[in-house]
Protein backbone atom coordinates (compact mmCIF):
# COMPACT_ATOMS: atom_id res chain seq x y z
CA UNK A 1 0.00 0.00 0.00
CA UNK A 2 1.16 3.45 -0.85
CA UNK A 3 0.95 5.12 2.68
CA UNK A 4 2.62 8.52 1.46
CA UNK A 5 -0.18 8.92 -1.45
CA UNK A 6 -2.99 8.46 0.15
CA UNK A 7 -2.81 9.04 3.46
CA UNK A 8 -5.40 11.27 4.88
CA UNK A 9 -3.53 11.41 8.33
CA UNK A 10 0.16 12.21 8.39
CA UNK A 11 1.86 12.45 12.07
CA UNK A 12 5.41 13.83 12.30
CA UNK A 13 7.64 13.79 15.30
CA UNK A 14 4.63 14.34 17.86
CA UNK A 15 5.78 15.15 21.25
CA UNK A 16 4.01 15.81 24.71
CA UNK A 17 5.05 16.39 27.78
CA UNK A 18 3.14 16.66 31.34
CA UNK A 19 5.80 18.09 33.87
CA UNK A 20 8.18 15.10 33.83
CA UNK A 21 5.84 12.97 32.11
CA UNK A 22 6.92 12.32 28.50
CA UNK A 23 3.60 11.27 27.32
CA UNK A 24 3.71 11.05 23.45
CA UNK A 25 7.49 11.15 22.30
CA UNK A 26 8.68 11.48 18.81
CA UNK A 27 5.37 9.81 16.87
CA UNK A 28 5.63 9.48 13.36
CA UNK A 29 2.54 7.58 11.69
CA UNK A 30 0.43 7.77 7.89
CA UNK A 31 -2.71 6.63 8.14
CA UNK A 32 -4.63 5.85 4.27
CA UNK A 33 -8.57 6.86 3.55
CA UNK A 34 -10.51 4.00 3.96
CA UNK A 35 -8.13 2.20 6.88
CA UNK A 36 -8.49 0.99 10.05
CA UNK A 37 -5.59 1.67 11.91
CA UNK A 38 -4.80 0.21 15.18
CA UNK A 39 -3.00 2.21 18.23
CA UNK A 40 -2.13 -0.76 20.27
CA UNK A 41 -0.84 -0.36 24.25
CA UNK A 42 -0.75 -0.66 27.83
CA UNK A 43 -2.62 1.70 29.66
CA UNK A 44 -0.41 5.09 30.08
CA UNK A 45 1.23 4.49 26.83
CA UNK A 46 0.17 7.56 25.22
CA UNK A 47 -2.62 6.09 23.20
CA UNK A 48 -5.18 8.94 24.40
CA UNK A 49 -3.16 11.78 24.35
CA UNK A 50 -1.84 10.88 20.87
CA UNK A 51 -6.24 11.20 20.30
CA UNK A 52 -6.75 14.27 21.82
CA UNK A 53 -3.43 15.81 20.00
CA UNK A 54 -5.03 14.92 17.19
CA UNK A 55 -8.12 16.13 17.95
CA UNK A 56 -7.76 19.39 19.07
CA UNK A 57 -7.66 18.47 23.14
CA UNK A 58 -4.73 18.66 23.27
CA UNK A 59 -1.63 20.93 22.27
CA UNK A 60 1.47 19.17 20.84
CA UNK A 61 4.88 20.40 22.22
CA UNK A 62 6.60 19.70 19.33
CA UNK A 63 5.25 17.51 15.51
CA UNK A 64 3.23 18.28 13.00
CA UNK A 65 -0.52 16.75 11.84
CA UNK A 66 -2.13 17.05 9.14
CA UNK A 67 -5.83 15.88 8.59
CA UNK A 68 -6.70 15.26 4.74
CA UNK A 69 -3.96 17.98 4.38
CA UNK A 70 -5.03 20.63 7.21
CA UNK A 71 -2.57 21.42 9.76
CA UNK A 72 -4.35 20.79 12.29
CA UNK A 73 -2.33 22.81 15.09
CA UNK A 74 -2.78 25.96 12.66
CA UNK A 75 -6.36 25.26 12.35
CA UNK A 76 -7.62 22.55 14.45
CA UNK A 77 -11.89 23.65 14.01
CA UNK A 78 -11.35 23.23 10.60
CA UNK A 79 -9.89 19.40 10.85
CA UNK A 80 -12.97 19.19 13.82
CA UNK A 81 -15.28 18.89 10.66
CA UNK A 82 -13.77 16.38 9.36
CA UNK A 83 -14.09 13.88 11.84
CA UNK A 84 -15.75 11.66 14.24
CA UNK A 85 -14.84 10.97 18.02
CA UNK A 86 -16.17 8.48 20.33
CA UNK A 87 -13.78 8.78 23.30
CA UNK A 88 -12.71 6.54 25.82
CA UNK A 89 -16.03 7.05 28.10
CA UNK A 90 -19.79 7.44 27.39
CA UNK A 91 -20.04 11.38 27.77
CA UNK A 92 -23.27 12.04 26.49
CA UNK A 93 -26.18 13.67 28.17
CA UNK A 94 -27.60 12.24 30.94
CA UNK A 95 -30.50 14.30 31.15
CA UNK A 96 -31.73 13.89 27.03
CA UNK A 97 -32.64 11.13 25.88
CA UNK A 98 -31.01 8.82 22.73
CA UNK A 99 -32.91 10.53 20.01
CA UNK A 100 -31.99 14.03 21.53
CA UNK A 101 -28.23 13.12 22.08
CA UNK A 102 -28.20 12.24 18.38
CA UNK A 103 -30.25 15.35 17.34
CA UNK A 104 -28.28 17.46 19.58
CA UNK A 105 -24.95 16.09 18.33
CA UNK A 106 -25.49 16.94 14.50
CA UNK A 107 -26.31 20.35 15.55
CA UNK A 108 -23.13 20.63 17.00
CA UNK A 109 -21.79 19.99 13.61
CA UNK A 110 -24.07 22.43 12.06
CA UNK A 111 -26.65 19.94 10.10
CA UNK A 112 -30.02 21.40 9.30
CA UNK A 113 -33.15 20.54 11.82
CA UNK A 114 -34.89 17.70 9.09
CA UNK A 115 -31.71 15.96 8.37
CA UNK A 116 -30.11 15.73 11.70
CA UNK A 117 -33.26 14.05 12.48
CA UNK A 118 -33.79 11.84 10.41
CA UNK A 119 -30.25 11.14 10.77
CA UNK A 120 -30.71 10.34 14.35
CA UNK A 121 -33.25 7.97 13.95
CA UNK A 122 -31.45 5.66 10.99
CA UNK A 123 -28.51 5.82 13.61
CA UNK A 124 -30.84 4.58 16.53
CA UNK A 125 -32.40 1.72 13.90
CA UNK A 126 -28.67 0.93 12.71
CA UNK A 127 -27.01 0.64 16.15
CA UNK A 128 -30.04 -1.21 17.24
CA UNK A 129 -31.33 1.17 20.08
CA UNK A 130 -34.56 2.14 18.21
CA UNK A 131 -36.95 0.89 21.08
CA UNK A 132 -34.47 3.06 23.45
CA UNK A 133 -34.76 6.65 21.24
CA UNK A 134 -36.29 8.09 23.82
CA UNK A 135 -35.51 7.10 26.66
CA UNK A 136 -32.77 9.21 29.00
CA UNK A 137 -29.33 8.63 28.63
CA UNK A 138 -28.56 7.51 32.55
CA UNK A 139 -30.67 4.86 31.86
CA UNK A 140 -28.99 2.93 29.39
CA UNK A 141 -27.02 -0.05 30.14
CA UNK A 142 -23.29 0.31 29.67
CA UNK A 143 -23.45 -1.30 26.15
CA UNK A 144 -25.94 0.55 24.77
CA UNK A 145 -24.18 3.95 26.19
CA UNK A 146 -20.99 3.00 24.18
CA UNK A 147 -23.40 2.30 21.04
CA UNK A 148 -24.90 5.66 21.44
CA UNK A 149 -21.56 7.51 21.84
CA UNK A 150 -20.23 5.90 18.71
CA UNK A 151 -23.53 6.50 16.95
CA UNK A 152 -23.13 10.09 18.01
CA UNK A 153 -19.10 10.35 16.64
CA UNK A 154 -20.77 9.26 13.07
CA UNK A 155 -24.23 11.59 13.32
CA UNK A 156 -22.49 14.43 10.59
CA UNK A 157 -21.21 11.24 8.55
CA UNK A 158 -17.34 12.03 8.87
CA UNK A 159 -14.52 10.39 6.66
CA UNK A 160 -12.40 9.99 9.93
CA UNK A 161 -13.54 8.58 13.03
CA UNK A 162 -11.70 8.42 16.37
CA UNK A 163 -12.69 5.19 18.50
CA UNK A 164 -10.20 5.59 22.01
CA UNK A 165 -11.12 1.70 23.99
CA UNK A 166 -14.39 1.30 22.36
CA UNK A 167 -15.25 -2.18 23.93
CA UNK A 168 -13.04 -1.59 26.98
CA UNK A 169 -15.58 -2.66 30.34
CA UNK A 170 -18.93 -3.58 28.41
CA UNK A 171 -20.22 -7.16 27.95
CA UNK A 172 -19.28 -10.06 25.77
CA UNK A 173 -22.45 -9.62 23.28
CA UNK A 174 -22.08 -5.76 23.26
CA UNK A 175 -18.26 -5.58 22.42
CA UNK A 176 -19.04 -8.28 19.62
CA UNK A 177 -21.73 -6.00 18.18
CA UNK A 178 -19.70 -3.03 18.39
CA UNK A 179 -17.00 -4.45 16.56
CA UNK A 180 -19.40 -6.12 13.74
CA UNK A 181 -20.30 -1.85 13.85
CA UNK A 182 -16.90 -0.49 13.57
CA UNK A 183 -16.23 -3.17 10.69
CA UNK A 184 -19.08 -1.98 8.81
CA UNK A 185 -18.47 1.42 9.16
CA UNK A 186 -14.63 0.58 7.84
CA UNK A 187 -16.15 -1.63 5.44
CA UNK A 188 -18.61 1.99 4.32
CA UNK A 189 -15.51 3.72 3.54
CA UNK A 190 -14.79 5.57 7.05
CA UNK A 191 -11.37 5.95 8.47
CA UNK A 192 -10.67 4.65 11.77
CA UNK A 193 -8.27 5.24 13.86
CA UNK A 194 -8.76 2.45 16.79
CA UNK A 195 -6.88 2.88 19.93
CA UNK A 196 -7.03 -0.29 22.14
CA UNK A 197 -5.65 -2.25 24.80
CA UNK A 198 -7.62 -5.89 23.20
CA UNK A 199 -4.71 -7.37 21.30
CA UNK A 200 -7.03 -10.19 19.64
CA UNK A 201 -9.76 -6.50 18.83
CA UNK A 202 -6.73 -5.10 17.09
CA UNK A 203 -5.90 -8.31 15.25
CA UNK A 204 -9.24 -8.97 14.12
CA UNK A 205 -10.00 -5.67 12.88
CA UNK A 206 -7.16 -3.64 12.32
CA UNK A 207 -5.37 -3.65 8.32
CA UNK A 208 -2.10 -1.90 10.03
CA UNK A 209 -1.14 -1.62 13.71
CA UNK A 210 1.39 0.80 15.76
CA UNK A 211 2.33 -0.25 19.18
CA UNK A 212 3.03 1.82 21.37
CA UNK A 213 4.71 1.46 24.74
CA UNK A 214 5.80 4.52 27.33
CA UNK A 215 5.07 7.40 24.59
CA UNK A 216 7.00 5.86 21.72
CA UNK A 217 5.87 3.59 18.95
CA UNK A 218 7.96 0.35 18.44
CA UNK A 219 6.64 -0.88 15.25
CA UNK A 220 4.00 0.10 13.03
CA UNK A 221 3.38 -2.95 10.46
CA UNK A 222 0.00 -3.99 8.70
CA UNK A 223 -1.40 -7.01 10.06
CA UNK A 224 -0.31 -9.35 8.24
CA UNK A 225 3.39 -8.49 8.07
CA UNK A 226 3.30 -8.31 11.83
CA UNK A 227 1.34 -12.14 11.75
CA UNK A 228 4.20 -13.57 9.60
CA UNK A 229 6.66 -13.13 12.39
CA UNK A 230 4.84 -16.29 14.18
CA UNK A 231 5.80 -18.27 10.79
CA UNK A 232 7.29 -21.35 12.07
CA UNK A 233 7.04 -20.58 15.48
CA UNK A 234 5.30 -23.39 17.69
CA UNK A 235 3.57 -22.58 20.98
CA UNK A 236 2.39 -24.94 23.37
CA UNK A 237 0.93 -24.26 26.66
CA UNK A 238 0.95 -26.18 30.11
CA UNK A 239 -1.45 -26.09 32.52
CA UNK A 240 0.15 -27.35 36.10
CA UNK A 241 -1.52 -28.19 39.70
CA UNK A 242 0.90 -25.62 41.44
CA UNK A 243 3.28 -22.71 40.18
CA UNK A 244 7.00 -23.28 40.76
CA UNK A 245 8.97 -20.33 41.35
CA UNK A 246 11.55 -20.53 38.79
CA UNK A 247 10.48 -22.95 36.49
CA UNK A 248 10.77 -20.36 33.02
CA UNK A 249 14.12 -19.88 33.73
CA UNK A 250 15.27 -23.68 35.18
CA UNK A 251 13.66 -24.93 31.74
CA UNK A 252 15.19 -22.92 29.02
CA UNK A 253 18.28 -23.98 30.81
CA UNK A 254 17.58 -27.36 30.40
CA UNK A 255 16.43 -27.56 27.07
CA UNK A 256 18.35 -24.75 25.12
CA UNK A 257 16.27 -23.03 22.04
CA UNK A 258 12.90 -22.50 23.63
CA UNK A 259 11.37 -19.79 25.26
CA UNK A 260 9.43 -20.27 28.40
CA UNK A 261 7.18 -18.11 30.04
CA UNK A 262 5.11 -18.31 33.21
CA UNK A 263 1.86 -17.33 32.65
CA UNK A 264 -0.91 -16.41 35.72
CA UNK A 265 -3.17 -19.55 36.97
CA UNK A 266 -0.02 -22.05 37.03
CA UNK A 267 0.25 -21.85 33.08
CA UNK A 268 3.47 -22.20 31.37
CA UNK A 269 4.16 -21.12 27.72
CA UNK A 270 7.06 -23.02 25.23
CA UNK A 271 7.81 -21.34 22.28
CA UNK A 272 10.37 -22.65 20.00
CA UNK A 273 11.43 -22.80 16.23
CA UNK A 274 10.80 -26.13 15.60
CA UNK A 275 8.00 -28.84 16.57
CA UNK A 276 7.37 -29.21 20.48
CA UNK A 277 7.65 -32.80 21.78
CA UNK A 278 5.46 -32.35 25.39
CA UNK A 279 7.30 -35.27 27.17
CA UNK A 280 10.45 -34.19 28.45
CA UNK A 281 9.03 -30.86 29.34
CA UNK A 282 6.07 -32.80 31.35
CA UNK A 283 8.58 -34.74 33.17
CA UNK A 284 10.90 -32.10 33.80
CA UNK A 285 7.73 -29.99 35.47
CA UNK A 286 6.82 -33.06 37.64
CA UNK A 287 10.20 -33.94 38.79
CA UNK A 288 9.85 -30.52 40.16
CA UNK A 289 6.67 -31.64 42.21
CA UNK A 290 3.71 -30.18 39.86
CA UNK A 291 1.37 -32.50 37.62
CA UNK A 292 0.37 -31.23 34.41
CA UNK A 293 -3.33 -31.36 33.65
CA UNK A 294 -3.21 -29.82 30.59
CA UNK A 295 -0.91 -29.59 27.50
CA UNK A 296 -2.22 -27.62 24.18
CA UNK A 297 -1.23 -26.53 21.00
CA UNK A 298 -1.29 -22.90 20.30
CA UNK A 299 -1.61 -20.91 17.30
CA UNK A 300 0.52 -18.00 17.10
CA UNK A 301 -0.90 -14.26 17.73
CA UNK A 302 -0.47 -10.78 17.43
CA UNK A 303 -0.04 -11.14 21.21
CA UNK A 304 3.02 -12.88 20.94
CA UNK A 305 4.08 -10.72 18.37
CA UNK A 306 3.22 -8.04 20.86
CA UNK A 307 5.27 -9.85 23.83
CA UNK A 308 8.00 -10.16 21.78
CA UNK A 309 8.44 -6.51 20.21
CA UNK A 310 7.53 -4.62 23.48
CA UNK A 311 8.25 -6.92 26.32
CA UNK A 312 4.99 -6.59 27.43
CA UNK A 313 2.69 -9.30 29.07
CA UNK A 314 -0.69 -9.08 27.28
CA UNK A 315 -2.60 -9.88 30.00
CA UNK A 316 -0.93 -7.49 32.48
CA UNK A 317 -1.91 -4.78 29.82
CA UNK A 318 -5.72 -5.83 30.20
CA UNK A 319 -5.59 -6.57 33.71
CA UNK A 320 -4.15 -3.12 34.15
CA UNK A 321 -6.58 -1.34 32.42
CA UNK A 322 -9.35 -3.19 34.03
CA UNK A 323 -8.46 -2.37 37.05
CA UNK A 324 -8.49 1.12 36.40
CA UNK A 325 -12.02 0.82 35.23
CA UNK A 326 -12.93 -0.63 38.24
CA UNK A 327 -11.48 2.27 39.87
CA UNK A 328 -13.35 4.26 38.12
CA UNK B 1 -25.01 29.61 9.33
CA UNK B 2 -23.82 26.04 10.55
CA UNK B 3 -22.39 28.04 13.22
CA UNK B 4 -25.59 29.75 13.76
CA UNK B 5 -27.44 26.17 14.37
CA UNK B 6 -24.42 24.84 17.07
CA UNK B 7 -25.06 28.12 18.84
CA UNK B 8 -28.99 28.02 19.30
CA UNK B 9 -29.05 24.28 20.15
CA UNK B 10 -26.77 25.08 22.59
CA UNK B 11 -28.30 27.69 24.32
CA UNK B 12 -31.89 25.89 23.54
CA UNK B 13 -30.53 22.58 25.19
CA UNK B 14 -29.07 24.07 28.23
CA UNK B 15 -32.52 26.38 29.02
CA UNK B 16 -34.67 23.02 28.30
CA UNK B 17 -32.19 21.26 30.74
CA UNK B 18 -31.39 23.71 33.61
CA UNK B 19 -33.08 26.86 33.35
CA UNK B 20 -36.78 25.92 32.69
CA UNK B 21 -36.59 23.08 35.62
CA UNK B 22 -39.13 23.65 38.14
CA UNK B 23 -36.80 23.84 40.83
CA UNK B 24 -34.95 26.50 38.87
CA UNK B 25 -38.25 28.29 37.72
CA UNK B 26 -39.14 28.50 40.98
CA UNK B 27 -36.08 29.43 42.65
CA UNK B 28 -35.57 32.48 39.99
CA UNK B 29 -39.11 33.97 41.51
CA UNK B 30 -39.41 32.85 44.57
CA UNK B 31 -35.61 33.87 45.72
CA UNK B 32 -36.08 37.79 44.37
CA UNK B 33 -39.46 37.65 46.27
CA UNK B 34 -38.03 36.41 49.44
CA UNK B 35 -35.24 38.75 49.32
CA UNK B 36 -37.85 41.58 48.04
CA UNK B 37 -40.35 41.14 51.11
CA UNK B 38 -37.48 40.94 53.78
CA UNK B 39 -36.21 43.94 52.66
CA UNK B 40 -39.68 45.70 52.49
CA UNK B 41 -40.60 44.42 56.12
CA UNK B 42 -36.83 45.75 57.46
CA UNK B 43 -37.46 49.14 55.78
CA UNK B 44 -40.91 49.67 57.87
CA UNK B 45 -41.48 52.73 55.97
CA UNK B 46 -44.38 51.27 53.98
CA UNK B 47 -44.84 51.39 50.28
CA UNK B 48 -42.35 54.57 49.89
CA UNK B 49 -39.78 52.88 50.62
CA UNK B 50 -39.98 50.34 47.37
CA UNK B 51 -38.13 52.02 44.87
CA UNK B 52 -35.16 52.58 47.30
CA UNK B 53 -35.38 48.78 47.80
CA UNK B 54 -35.50 48.40 44.26
CA UNK B 55 -31.77 48.70 43.02
CA UNK B 56 -30.45 46.23 45.99
CA UNK B 57 -32.74 43.27 44.77
CA UNK B 58 -32.76 43.96 41.53
CA UNK B 59 -29.27 43.42 41.82
CA UNK B 60 -28.81 40.33 44.18
CA UNK B 61 -31.54 39.04 42.06
CA UNK B 62 -29.42 39.40 38.68
CA UNK B 63 -26.41 38.55 40.67
CA UNK B 64 -27.57 34.95 41.82
CA UNK B 65 -29.91 33.97 39.06
CA UNK B 66 -26.77 34.14 36.88
CA UNK B 67 -23.76 32.63 38.92
CA UNK B 68 -25.89 30.00 40.90
CA UNK B 69 -26.75 27.97 38.10
CA UNK B 70 -23.77 28.57 35.39
CA UNK B 71 -20.98 28.05 37.48
CA UNK B 72 -22.29 24.43 38.50
CA UNK B 73 -23.26 23.06 35.09
CA UNK B 74 -20.29 24.23 33.32
CA UNK B 75 -18.17 22.84 36.55
CA UNK B 76 -21.07 19.66 36.29
CA UNK B 77 -20.45 19.09 32.44
CA UNK B 78 -16.49 19.37 32.54
CA UNK B 79 -16.24 16.63 35.18
CA UNK B 80 -18.76 14.73 33.35
CA UNK B 81 -16.75 14.86 30.05
CA UNK B 82 -19.81 16.33 27.78
CA UNK B 83 -17.95 19.81 27.89
CA UNK B 84 -15.49 18.02 25.63
CA UNK B 85 -17.74 17.40 22.99
CA UNK B 86 -18.74 21.08 22.63
CA UNK B 87 -15.00 21.87 22.97
CA UNK B 88 -14.32 18.84 20.12
CA UNK B 89 -17.13 20.61 17.76
CA UNK B 90 -16.46 22.75 15.05
CA UNK B 91 -17.41 26.11 16.78
CA UNK B 92 -15.20 28.84 17.85
CA UNK B 93 -14.61 28.78 21.27
CA UNK B 94 -15.65 32.33 22.02
CA UNK B 95 -19.46 31.18 20.03
CA UNK B 96 -19.35 28.18 22.15
CA UNK B 97 -18.89 29.87 25.27
CA UNK B 98 -21.24 32.68 24.28
CA UNK B 99 -23.87 30.09 23.55
CA UNK B 100 -23.13 28.51 26.87
CA UNK B 101 -23.71 31.61 28.83
CA UNK B 102 -26.96 33.50 26.92
CA UNK B 103 -28.91 31.25 28.96
CA UNK B 104 -27.37 32.75 31.83
CA UNK B 105 -27.61 35.82 30.80
CA UNK B 106 -31.20 35.88 30.25
CA UNK B 107 -32.44 33.72 33.08
CA UNK B 108 -30.77 36.37 35.08
CA UNK B 109 -32.80 39.30 33.07
CA UNK B 110 -35.59 37.57 33.99
CA UNK B 111 -35.07 37.74 37.64
CA UNK B 112 -34.67 41.00 37.44
CA UNK B 113 -37.93 41.80 36.34
CA UNK B 114 -39.32 39.63 39.07
CA UNK B 115 -39.34 42.10 41.67
CA UNK B 116 -39.80 45.08 39.05
CA UNK B 117 -42.81 43.89 38.46
CA UNK B 118 -44.46 42.82 41.80
CA UNK B 119 -43.30 46.44 42.82
CA UNK B 120 -45.39 48.00 39.75
CA UNK B 121 -48.50 46.23 41.76
CA UNK B 122 -47.76 48.11 44.82
CA UNK B 123 -46.17 51.84 43.90
CA UNK B 124 -46.21 54.11 41.18
CA UNK B 125 -42.53 53.20 39.21
CA UNK B 126 -43.93 56.00 36.66
CA UNK B 127 -40.11 57.82 37.99
CA UNK B 128 -38.10 55.25 36.81
CA UNK B 129 -35.70 56.11 33.69
CA UNK B 130 -36.25 52.53 31.96
CA UNK B 131 -33.47 54.07 29.51
CA UNK B 132 -30.89 53.74 31.91
CA UNK B 133 -32.39 50.88 33.95
CA UNK B 134 -32.94 47.98 30.81
CA UNK B 135 -29.10 48.42 29.22
CA UNK B 136 -28.11 48.46 33.25
CA UNK B 137 -29.41 44.95 33.59
CA UNK B 138 -28.68 43.47 30.87
CA UNK B 139 -24.71 44.58 31.19
CA UNK B 140 -24.84 43.35 34.89
CA UNK B 141 -26.48 39.67 34.12
CA UNK B 142 -23.70 39.52 31.45
CA UNK B 143 -20.94 40.82 33.53
CA UNK B 144 -22.12 38.12 36.54
CA UNK B 145 -22.71 35.58 34.29
CA UNK B 146 -19.00 36.06 32.76
CA UNK B 147 -17.87 36.73 36.70
CA UNK B 148 -19.98 33.05 37.05
CA UNK B 149 -17.66 32.00 34.33
CA UNK B 150 -14.56 32.77 35.24
CA UNK B 151 -15.27 30.61 38.20
CA UNK B 152 -16.46 27.71 36.87
CA UNK B 153 -13.16 27.44 34.50
CA UNK B 154 -11.26 28.26 37.79
CA UNK B 155 -12.47 25.52 39.55
CA UNK B 156 -12.29 21.85 39.38
CA UNK B 157 -15.14 20.26 41.22
CA UNK B 158 -19.02 21.34 41.39
CA UNK B 159 -18.27 22.29 45.28
CA UNK B 160 -15.65 24.32 44.21
CA UNK B 161 -17.13 26.48 42.03
CA UNK B 162 -20.13 26.83 44.74
CA UNK B 163 -17.60 27.81 47.74
CA UNK B 164 -15.80 30.53 45.36
CA UNK B 165 -18.87 31.79 43.91
CA UNK B 166 -20.11 32.90 47.33
CA UNK B 167 -16.70 33.93 48.17
CA UNK B 168 -17.38 36.52 45.22
CA UNK B 169 -21.00 37.21 45.59
CA UNK B 170 -21.44 38.18 49.70
CA UNK B 171 -18.03 40.66 49.29
CA UNK B 172 -19.50 42.07 46.19
CA UNK B 173 -23.07 43.09 47.66
CA UNK B 174 -21.79 44.20 51.07
CA UNK B 175 -19.23 46.30 49.22
CA UNK B 176 -20.58 47.67 45.81
CA UNK B 177 -22.76 50.43 47.30
CA UNK B 178 -25.99 49.07 47.41
CA UNK B 179 -26.95 48.94 50.97
CA UNK B 180 -24.11 51.58 52.18
CA UNK B 181 -23.03 54.04 50.40
CA UNK B 182 -19.12 53.85 49.22
CA UNK B 183 -18.38 56.73 50.88
CA UNK B 184 -19.25 55.36 54.06
CA UNK B 185 -16.63 52.02 53.77
CA UNK B 186 -13.39 52.52 55.91
CA UNK B 187 -10.39 53.60 53.24
CA UNK B 188 -9.30 49.94 52.92
CA UNK B 189 -12.02 48.67 51.71
CA UNK B 190 -13.04 50.92 49.35
CA UNK B 191 -10.60 49.77 46.25
CA UNK B 192 -12.21 46.26 46.84
CA UNK B 193 -15.34 48.42 45.93
CA UNK B 194 -13.98 49.59 42.60
CA UNK B 195 -12.92 46.28 41.07
CA UNK B 196 -15.98 44.47 41.48
CA UNK B 197 -18.55 44.89 38.36
CA UNK B 198 -21.61 45.31 40.27
CA UNK B 199 -20.29 48.76 42.37
CA UNK B 200 -20.97 50.30 38.64
CA UNK B 201 -23.80 48.50 38.03
CA UNK B 202 -25.52 49.50 41.25
CA UNK B 203 -24.91 52.94 40.72
CA UNK B 204 -26.68 52.76 37.25
CA UNK B 205 -29.65 51.08 38.91
CA UNK B 206 -29.59 53.99 41.77
CA UNK B 207 -29.90 56.43 39.54
CA UNK B 208 -32.55 54.78 36.86
CA UNK B 209 -34.82 54.13 40.37
CA UNK B 210 -33.95 57.29 41.94
CA UNK B 211 -32.06 59.64 40.31
CA UNK B 212 -29.36 58.46 43.03
CA UNK B 213 -26.17 57.88 41.32
CA UNK B 214 -22.53 58.93 42.17
CA UNK B 215 -20.59 58.26 38.96
CA UNK B 216 -21.25 59.66 35.65
CA UNK B 217 -23.95 57.66 33.67
CA UNK B 218 -21.39 56.93 31.29
CA UNK B 219 -18.28 55.85 32.77
CA UNK B 220 -20.67 53.16 34.82
CA UNK B 221 -21.34 51.66 31.29
CA UNK B 222 -18.23 52.01 30.00
CA UNK B 223 -16.64 49.93 32.89
CA UNK B 224 -19.31 47.02 32.94
CA UNK B 225 -18.80 46.74 29.43
CA UNK B 226 -15.05 46.70 30.11
CA UNK B 227 -15.35 44.03 33.12
CA UNK B 228 -17.22 41.85 30.64
CA UNK B 229 -14.66 41.80 27.99
CA UNK B 230 -12.48 41.30 30.57
CA UNK B 231 -14.46 38.68 32.69
CA UNK B 232 -14.90 36.48 29.29
CA UNK B 233 -11.21 36.73 28.11
CA UNK B 234 -9.66 35.61 30.95
CA UNK B 235 -12.56 33.14 30.94
CA UNK B 236 -11.48 32.02 27.29
CA UNK B 237 -7.85 32.27 28.21
CA UNK B 238 -8.48 30.00 31.61
CA UNK B 239 -10.37 27.43 29.09
CA UNK B 240 -7.15 27.04 26.47
CA UNK B 241 -4.54 26.74 28.94
CA UNK B 242 -6.43 24.44 31.40
CA UNK B 243 -9.02 22.35 29.64
CA UNK B 244 -7.15 22.16 26.24
CA UNK B 245 -3.90 20.86 27.27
Amino acid sequence: MDVVAKSIIRVKGLSKKFEEVQAVDSVDFSICEGELFGFLGPNGAGKTTTINMLTGLARPDKGSIRIQGIDCSANPKAAQHLMGIVPDESNLYPELTGYENLAFCGALYGMKRQSRESRARQLLEQFGLADAANRKFARYSKGMKRKLTIAAGIVHSPPILFLDEPTTGIDVASARQIRQLIYDLNAGGTTIFLTTHYIEEAERLCRRIAFIVSGKIVRTDTTDNLMRLTEGRHIVQFALSKDIEGLASAMEKEFPGIKCRELIGATVRIESGKPIFIGPFVKFMEDRGAEVSEARKIRPSLEDVFVEITGIEAHAMKGEKEKGDNSK
Amino acid sequence: MKSNTAFWSILLKDTRSYYLKPPNISWGIIFPLAWTGMFFMRSGQGLDSIPGLLPGVVAISVLFGTTSLLSVTITFEKKGRSFERLLLAPISLELLMLAKTTGAIIFGIVNAFVPVIMAAFFTDLSGVNWITLIPAIVLIAISSTFLGLFVAVSVSEVFEAQTFSNFIRFPMLFLCGLFFPIEQLPVFLKPLSYIMPLTYGADILHFSFQRAGHMPLAFNFFMLIAFCTILFQMSLRNIRRNWIL
